[in-house]
């Protein structure tokens, strides 16, 4: 089926209008040898119960688990009506709010959603979001070298290798490359190891918070560093972890990114999610993506505009801040929508609960034989990462057989440097019926 | 007239509608033994309030959002002109296979086994781009046109860089008519963006093209059909200049509605294109995002695509390849946006071969038709385009001191959005209008209609458009003032007391 509402006598009459017998008539100037003769190689129209059809049967094909993954995407619950809404067309059939009277629906959500980054990240400006979590760190680099007009970016090695793959690439782009700093033997930045790898020509450094393996960095001695060198830090966050903990400008970061995902978002393999980007207000001016501020009509009722657009690609071409044109608005309405709905204290039961369920199978875990946490001694939030005698594919087997997803494999990342073993994620959807599953499966 | 709801009423904030105690929705709480939490996280870590999101009802959370929707323009209400932007109908069935349990619930760790038919719909969905295209590999990673944009020229530095010619070819260039991310993207990835002049018909220029020419450049940035609509009549003599030179071939795809099934960038002799899922198939804008910019390109590009590369396998399984030692990196923190992917594939498995065609045909008649119906109204500096045609308000600006803004504006109160307004930037007073195939012969003449009248009332009552709109939630915003007195959130009033 297609989506052409023509009648043929609708049809007819137009290219009389037009004053064509023929649509093709209208490709005249496409050169006759780049006419493509015959049909696409594709398979031909399906109605659309057909399709709905297939579409099942691919869906069908994926299983789905009980879920322990994290590693930046988390299985949490999202109310039914963040979906409701973010279903309304007036949302989704939109486009980005660039006549600001007829979208003061999608302008005022993104002045919601900015607060709320600012609150959850305890910084001073945040945007109208980027691609995902690790763009968003990409970009804070980026920002971060025209900032401190420096060169070199500098990461922890225990930052997420996807963050950091994604982040080089920029980088690479500029002539530049990511450089690693490593970590203690705590699984955490040490600071005198970050200090003599800063110098006067360093950017900024990026770190994660929790890090990839769910511990939790001591942001405050690592800013000190940081800053004495005239560098920014850049902090990628857990954004259910920030809920609990300290927040990162409270302790110093100038620059704050996160997956938003599990706020609102499905896992959706992968996207679309929603990469949260937050800064101090004197970096404002530099900041990548859209930016929306408060003002008056003419008739000094308050409303909503896209603001600061001086720094972006439709004015300032190859002087912007960033290419970023199309962000993830859709996906920013969830996660407003989401932490509405939860509010303040909902919010802070969710990653309580996380935080129990996964304390409670780092209790069970210390009796299990062949199995041992990774970081023994380090705090950790909602995620954590145990070293396996066994190899860790073939427990993931296991757990497959099990209905069970345990974790995600180290050995997947060479550049983590560690040693094989899982990565453990829990939310507050995992049961203690679950958990006790998860650990019947590690034991073998 | 379609004036629009709740025409000069403010909503408050939501952190305005809260009240300490409310509760919203109810979640799951822990059923372990629990601890007190600064047994478990040591205290100096815990933050001494959470974060301070609103504590409203659920019902109040819904009707807050839903009195929101109803400031937006949409799709489902009106025509969306937006030039460059193919604002066309967004189906509804594809709103449902992309929550199909199997798709939205899956975690992007999930083991390959566990993701089949993630993993080939995703490899059915590169085999149809890649087929429309006339290209050899298709990436679906980029996360929107202009992270595709950001492949293409890291997958130009790529190969230059395996060439030996990385440190020479330092120059991108591109139409003075080009979209902003092109010289955005090139200028991000660390390339001297240099524009060159459209001739007389918009196109480009020829001698420009040949001047600029040199072993320097690393390739051309060229939409097409252009941004005025043009299809680019030299795009073969364009293509062998590029070449001869060096350098590549990149093609915007945004403009592709107009060509699809009827022409193939591929055979025009781009190197890469980029899609727009978000434009092209249908995929909805959700005010802004999220969209999906695929790259396809020819097989000397291939081993630089970014990784992991979705494959079939001997065995007829499918998988994630990441070992690709060429590949110039990642853009997407896993395999891009795979929900945007099951809305483009269905849409496309629902037109088919034939629909597809179809689908780019109709573009084309659609704005001939509405271009034959405004003609004599507005000036067509460069005539007519094929999916969208670039109209000037500057007769009209001339005769009655109305500017294309005020255009725009008064379009809003006829219950249309506005076209694209002063782009492409070698128009004046640009009006882009891009129609698309979705909307009726009706809801044409039906713009056209409120087009002509106000151009009547440019005429005989200009400061009714100069000081439009009327009938929206506000009127005319002080952007001037949002840029000076920055106010980029809602100040809590413990904040602003203190």
């Amino acid at each position: 089926m297609s989506f052409i509402p023509h009648s043929e006598a609708d049809r007819r009459e137009m290219l009389d209008r037009i004053g064509v017998s023929d649509v093709r008539d209208l490709y005249d100037d496409v050169p006759e040898e780049l006419i493509l003769e015959g049909d696409l190689g594709i398979p031909e129209a399906l109605s659309e119960w057909e399709a709905v059809r297939e579409l099942n049967r691919l869906a069908g094909e994926n299983r789905s688990l009980v879920c322990f993954a994290g590693a930046g995407q988390y299985d949490h619950h999202v109310p039914a009506a963040v979906d409701h809404l973010i279903r309304r067309s007036e949302f989704y059939t939109a486009y980005t709010p660039y006549q600001p009277e007829v979208s003061q629906g999608t302008l005022q959500v993104i002045y919601e959603f900015q607060t709320m980054v600012c609150e959850l990240t305890g910084m001073d400006v945040a945007n109208a979001s980027m691609y995902d979590g690790p763009s968003a760190a990409a970009e804070a680099a980026v920002m971060s070298r025209a900032v401190t007009r420096r060169g070199r970016v500098l990461a922890a090695r225990t930052v997420h290798p996807h963050y950091r793959k994604v982040t080089d690439t920029y980088l690479r782009g500029l002539g530049g490359k990511l450089e690693l700093v490593p970590a203690g033997p705590d699984g955490l930045v040490d600071p005198e190891a970050l200090s003599a790898a800063l110098d006067g020509d360093t950017a900024c450094f990026l770190v994660q918070y929790p890090n990839f393996f769910g511990c939790i960095e001591e942001l405050e001695p690592i800013a000190e560093v940081v800053h004495e060198a005239g560098a920014l830090l850049v902090v990628a966050a857990d954004p259910v972890a920030l809920v609990l903990l300290r927040s990162p400008g409270e302790l110093g970061a100038d620059i704050v990114v996160a997956e938003g995902q599990p706020f609102g978002n499905a896992p959706s393999f992968g996207g679309p999610v929603v990469g949260l980007f937050a800064a101090r207000q004197k970096l404002v001016r530099k900041m990548p993506g859209r930016i929306v501020g408060a003002t008056v009509d003419t008739e000094d009722r308050r409303g909503y505009v896209l603001t600061l657009q001086t720094r972006e690609q439709q004015i300032r071409r190859a002087k912007a801040t960033s290419n970023i044109c199309t962000n993830q608005g859709l996906n920013a309405l969830a996660a407003t929508i989401h932490l509405s709905l939860l509010g303040r204290e909902g919010l802070r039961e969710v990653a309580e609960s996380s935080v129990q369920n996964a304390h409670y199978a780092w209790r069970r875990l210390q009796d299990v034989d062949g199995v041992t946490p990774l970081f023994p001694d380090t705090p950790f939030a909602r995620e954590f990462a145990i070293a396996t005698r066994e190899n860790s594919r073939s427990i993931l087997e296991r757990g497959f057989e099990a209905g069970i997803l345990a974790g995600v494999s180290l050995s997947r990342f060479a550049s983590l440097e560690a040693p094989d073993g899982l990565l453990l994620a829990f939310t507050e959807k995992r049961s203690r019926e679950e958990i006790d599953r998860l650990v019947d499966v590690l034991a073998g | 007239m379609a004036g629009f709801p709740l025409k000069g009423e403010t909503t408050p904030t939501i952190f305005e509608k809260s009240e300490p105690g409310r509760r919203g929705t109810q979640m799951t709480r822990s059923d372990v033994d629990t601890r007190p939490l600064d047994e478990l996280v040591p205290a100096r870590h815990l933050r001494a309030e959470p974060p301070r999101l609103p504590e409203v009802p659920e019902s109040e959370v819904v009707r807050h959002y839903t009195e929101l929707s109803l400031k937006n323009h949409h799709v489902d209400r009106a025509l969306y002109p937006l030039g460059s932007c193919t604002m066309k109908y967004n189906p509804k069935v594809n709103e449902d296979t992309c929550r199909l349990e199997g798709f939205a619930g899956l975690h992007p760790f999930t083991p390959q086994a566990s993701a089949q038919g993630a993993l080939q719909l995703m490899y059915e969905l590169a085999e149809m781009l890649k087929e429309i295209a006339g290209m050899d590999e298709v990436t679906l990673q980029p996360a929107a046109g202009a992270q595709g944009e950001m492949t293409g020229v890291l997958l130009m530095r790529a190969y230059h860089i395996a060439n030996g010619e990385g440190d020479k070819r330092r120059r991108i260039l591109f139409p003075d008519s080009a979209h902003g991310t092109n010289p955005a993207t090139a200028a991000m990835a660390g390339f001297d963006a240099e524009e060159i002049p459209s001739n007389a018909s918009g196109c480009v220029d020829l001698e420009a093209l040949r001047d600029n020419l040199d072993d320097t450049v690393a390739g051309l940035m060229l939409t097409n059909p252009n941004t005025l609509g043009v299809f680019e009549s030299d795009i073969l003599e364009i293509s062998r200049l590029v070449h001869e030179a060096g350098g590549l071939m990149y093609m915007d795809g945004a403009n592709l509605n107009a060509l699809m099934g009827v022409t193939r960038p591929g055979d025009m002799g781009y190197d890469i294109v980029h899609f727009n899922l978000h434009k092209t198939f249908s995929t909805p804008h959700g005010g802004g995002g999220p969209g999906s910019g695929p790259v396809g390109v020819k097989e000397h590009l291939a081993p630089y695509l970014p990784v992991p590369k979705v494959v079939r396998r001997e065995d007829g399984s499918y998988g994630l390849d990441w070992d690709r030692p060429e590949s110039f990196g990642k853009l997407h923190g896993f395999y891009g946006n795979f929900g945007v992917m099951v809305r483009a594939y269905t849409y496309m498995r629902m037109l088919g071969r034939r629909g597809i065609r179809e689908t780019a045909e109709a573009s084309v008649l659609n704005n001939a038709y509405l271009t034959a119906l405004l003609k004599d109204d507005f000036d067509l500096p460069y005539g007519r385009g094929m999916h969208e045609s670039v109209f000037s308000g500057t007769s009209l600006k001339k005769r009655t001191d109305i500017k294309t803004m005020d255009v725009a504006k008064r379009l809003l109160d006829y219950g249309f959005h506005a076209p694209t307004v002063y782009f492409p930037l070698n128009v004046p007073e640009a009006l882009m209008t891009e129609p698309t195939e979705t909307e009726t012969k009706q809801e044409l003449e039906r713009y056209a209609a409120a087009m002509q009248s106000i151009v009547r009332e440019a005429e005989t009552d200009p400061e009714l458009v100069a000081t439009a709109p009327h009938t929206t939630p506000v009127s005319r915003l002080d952007e001037g003032r949002a840029a000076r007195q920055l106010d980029l959130k809602w100040s809590f009033p413990e904040d602003t007391d203190a």
